[in-house]
């Protein structure tokens, strides 16, 4: 049996170190400007911080890749393709990009870097990966988060490269690439300009009657009662109103994270080669406590033993959970 | 529920009912040995260093008033009431607001779970929160540490009291 | 001279409202050319079959160029085969919509969809390379952008088209939320989405009305409207504007369009045609403006 690699998030340094410590196999981080898809105040990586964290990585034996999964808008490539040649420069272990363009480039000027396919090019059948990998001599495809195990082991062995698959972490249902509600709302581009609900436009609001409104440049995103657990407001999280329901519901999705720590086993026996958790917007002490978590549960299912999960439910948003699409397609 | 119910048994906060000119010093030594501590600190806060941040504890009669600008490091006791201009403001019980300045508790966690309210710019309350995430040393320990023996002292009984009122908030209903 | 094309119809119809209203723009739209398919379900796809030789030919015989539309989104076995069959169609003009399609269509020409994220001259000229001779460009792309790939496709001998009409597709899933809001799911649908014929509102907790929801797709809640926008357009090099189909009446939008066009009627008296047409929800143009893509920013407002 193959033990898949667990794939950690970083947001800054300090978390990184703390991936790596927990016992990481890789860390993926991005850098402090647009290239990557949290670009969010406070977060990130400066050059000389990513160069150090590398050197640390590697030190202890962890990889680290480098998140350029955002689309460079006409006018602006300079921008993504001196962020691949840095990665190349820096010795990051693979790049994940999104972008044909940016694909392209690094697949040209440097052959020996590694490219990962990121969730955000949404390529969800086996023909979309093969394309990409035809294309761009790909290495790995990060899975987007709609498929069941089952499509999952048939999609292993009709593709010709590493398969990434999402564990535990926050979990959207729009197809991640593919996605305008946040420019449709506030301007700013998820995909050109890496901030799905960027906190700027975020405003949380005491209604009169006392209950709390949480607004993504004006518009209502949802609305709590006192005793509530308020989230962030992310439009594809939200509750609406429509012409067939009564009250209002969550048109698109419960805030919910997703947590498939009960289906790792199905998970590597289906070939996956790598686990990603989510959460590059998270403080380390969760970055931490999930990687601790799912460190021995890797390790414990590869040598055949029971894992013993901890309880991640308090550090999943809105405080429940889901195993999301793998288990079944009833939820679409 | 009134505020008081909810206080957790164990030791008093330790902060004595000092008049808040009194408290001021203090706080401009404690912001001063974190920014000398942690100057990375302040690229990762950008634009927002220009900020003020009010920070408001709801259980103690005076909230702190903040601006991590190295170049006009502000860090002051504010009275109730009187709310100066600010940026932002984040506002929850006191150890729930220590449990955010600590590398062990998440603090999104804290956010969802709407223990704290954020007013005003959302952008620089978030970018503040990301920036104290990547300092190593908790900002409480180092401030702790300038009081010696009996800071680390009262930070262990601080904390021991947030823990017990986050077991407390997670066990109701 | 820049000219007019009728996007996908994007929702269910009945297939022979469907038939007829194909009939109707064959006859009476001043539109080049009509973009044909189930570009959002796969499940869909049965109920035009039949129809869909007939209107083709008819749109044919009245002089417009027919194209051809791939699905959008392609997970199961189903939507994987029905792919491919769709590229391994000879003859006919293909607009691709899922990467999936080029795999498929190496070397071969194709067009690129709205759908697809072309998002830089880099990406437009490496599709071009590999035989794609036409580009719909993404709602949410602003002037600038538009401006630099529209001078990418001079170079690249390739079309160019921008949405002027209709409401914008925001986003795609796997799920179906007009199954959802009825308490289903995709697999037991019922075809809810039939009842919805421009897709259904989303209001938010506070009555303001925000997105529409059509089957696995979330479009915007209002129209876009570049009507006044075109000719800047046009003189930057875009060669095809699209007006998207909508239960109004569309031979007036694409007539109204096409004055505007033409250099008929002015952009303002094009406005007031449109306006009056019924259409219920606002109109917009934030995205191309650079601004939040519902805004409306009035012609000749330059902006901030």
């Amino acid at each position: 049996m193959t033990r898949p690699e667990l794939i950690c998030p970083a947001g800054t340094p300090a978390a990184l170190r703390a991936a790596v410590d927990a016992g990481a196999d890789a860390v993926y981080c991005g850098f402090q400007n647009a290239t990557n898809a949290r670009n969010f105040v406070g977060l990130n990586f400066t050059p000389q911080e990513m160069a150090k964290s590398i050197a640390y990585s590697h030190e202890r034996g962890a990889k680290v890749l480098v998140t350029l999964n955002t689309f460079p808008p006409a006018g602006k490539l300079a921008l993504w393709y001196g962020a691949v040649d840095l990665c190349a420069e820096l010795g990051a272990d693979a790049i994940i990009v999104a972008d044909i363009a940016t694909a392209d480039y690094a697949h040209r000027a440097h052959p020996g870097l590694r490219i990962h396919l990121s969730v955000q090019a949404a390529a969800s059948s086996p023909e979309a990966i093969a394309w990409y990998v035809r294309e761009f001599g790909v290495r790995r495809v990060v899975l987007p988060r709609i498929m069941t195990v089952g499509e999952i082991a048939g999609l292993v062995a009709d593709i010709p490269c590493e398969v990434e698959t999402f564990i535990f972490g926050n979990h959207g249902l729009m197809v991640e690439g593919r996605c305008s509600l946040t420019t449709y709302a506030t301007g700013q581009s998820t995909n050109m300009d890496g901030a799905c609900s960027p906190a700027a436009c975020v405003a949380y609001d005491r209604e009169p009657d006392g209950s709390l409104a949480t607004r993504l440049s004006g518009f209502t995103i949802d609305r709590f009662g006192p005793g509530d657990t308020a989230g962030y407001p992310t439009i594809c999280k939200g509750r609406y109103l429509a012409p067939c329901r009564e009250d209002g519901y969550y048109a698109f999705e419960e805030p919910v994270s997703l947590n498939a720590s009960a289906m790792l086993g199905e998970l590597i026996a289906a070939g996956v080669h790598a686990f990603k958790i989510e959460g590059r917007q998270r403080s380390k002490a969760y970055v931490k406590k999930v990687v601790a978590a799912f460190r021995a549960a890797v390790d414990a299912i590869a040598e055949g033993r029971e894992p013993e999960l901890a309880d991640l439910v308090a550090l999943t948003e809105g405080q429940k959970q889901t195993e999301g699409a793998l288990k079944t397609k009833r939820w679409r | 529920m009134t505020d008081a119910s909810r206080t957790p048994r164990g030791p008093r906060l330790p902060l004595p009912p000092l008049p808040l000119f009194l408290l001021d010093p203090i706080l401009r030594r404690v912001a001063r040995k974190v920014a000398a501590e942690n100057p990375d600190l302040f690229d990762r806060l950008g634009e927002h260093r220009h900020s003020w941040f009010l920070i408001d504890p709801v259980n103690l009669p005076f909230m702190l008033y903040l601006r991590p600008d190295p170049d006009a490091l502000d860090f002051r006791a504010v009275p109730k009431g009187a709310t100066p201009p600010h940026a932002a403001r984040i506002a929850g019980r006191f150890l729930r607001l220590l449990s955010l300045m600590e590398g062990d508790e998440d603090g999104d966690a804290l956010f969802f779970s709407r223990d704290l309210t954020v007013t005003g710019d959302t952008e620089a309350i978030v970018c503040l929160r990301n920036a104290l995430d990547d300092v190593e040393r908790p900002v409480a320990e180092t401030v702790a540490d300038m009081f010696g023996p009996p800071g680390r002292i009262a930070l262990r009984a601080l904390r021991e009291a947030a823990a017990r009122e986050r077991q407390q908030a997670e066990a109701q209903p | 001279m820049a000219e007019l094309t009728l996007g996908p119809n994007l929702f269910h119809w009945p297939a022979e409202a469907l038939r007829d209203f194909y009939f109707r723009i064959a006859d009476e739209a001043p539109v080049g050319t009509v973009y044909l398919g189930e570009v959002v379900c796969s499940k869909r796809t049965p109920f035009f079959d039949d129809h869909l030789e007939p209107v083709a030919e008819r749109l044919a015989r009245a002089g417009k160029q027919v194209v051809f539309c791939s699905l959008s989104e392609v997970v199961i076995a189903r939507e994987r085969k029905l792919l491919e069959a769709f590229a391994r169609q000879e003859g006919r003009a293909l607009e691709v919509n899922n990467t999936a399609a080029l795999l498929h269509l190496q070397g071969r020409p194709h067009r690129i969809g709205a759908l697809m994220n072309v998002y830089n001259e880099a990406a437009l000229a490496y599709l071009a390379r590999r035989g794609a001779t036409h580009f719909a460009l993404l709602a949410e792309l602003p002037k600038p952008v538009i401006a630099v790939l529209a001078e990418a496709a001079k170079t690249a001998e390739a079309g160019i088209e921008v949405q002027v009409f209709g409401r914008a597709s925001l986003a795609l899933s796997a799920r179906c939320y007009h199954a959802r809001a009825h308490g289903r799911v995709k697999d037991n649908c019922q075809f809810v989405c039939g009842e919805d014929p421009d897709g259904m509102a989303l209001t938010t907790m506070n009555g303001q009305l925000f997105l529409a929801v059509n089957g696995i797709q979330t479009l915007s809640y209002t129209y876009v409207d570049l009507m006044a926008e075109m000719a800047e357009m046009a003189a930057m090099g875009v060669t095809h504007f699209r007006l998207m189909p909508h239960g109004c009446d569309m031979v007036a939008v694409a007539r109204a369009y096409d004055d505007v066009l033409a250099g008929r009627i002015a952009a303002a008296e094009g406005a007031d045609r449109l306006r009056g047409l019924g259409i219920a929800a606002p109109f917009s143009n934030g995205f191309y403006h650079g601004l939040p893509g519902h805004e409306w920013q009035p012609p000749g407002v330059a902006a901030a």
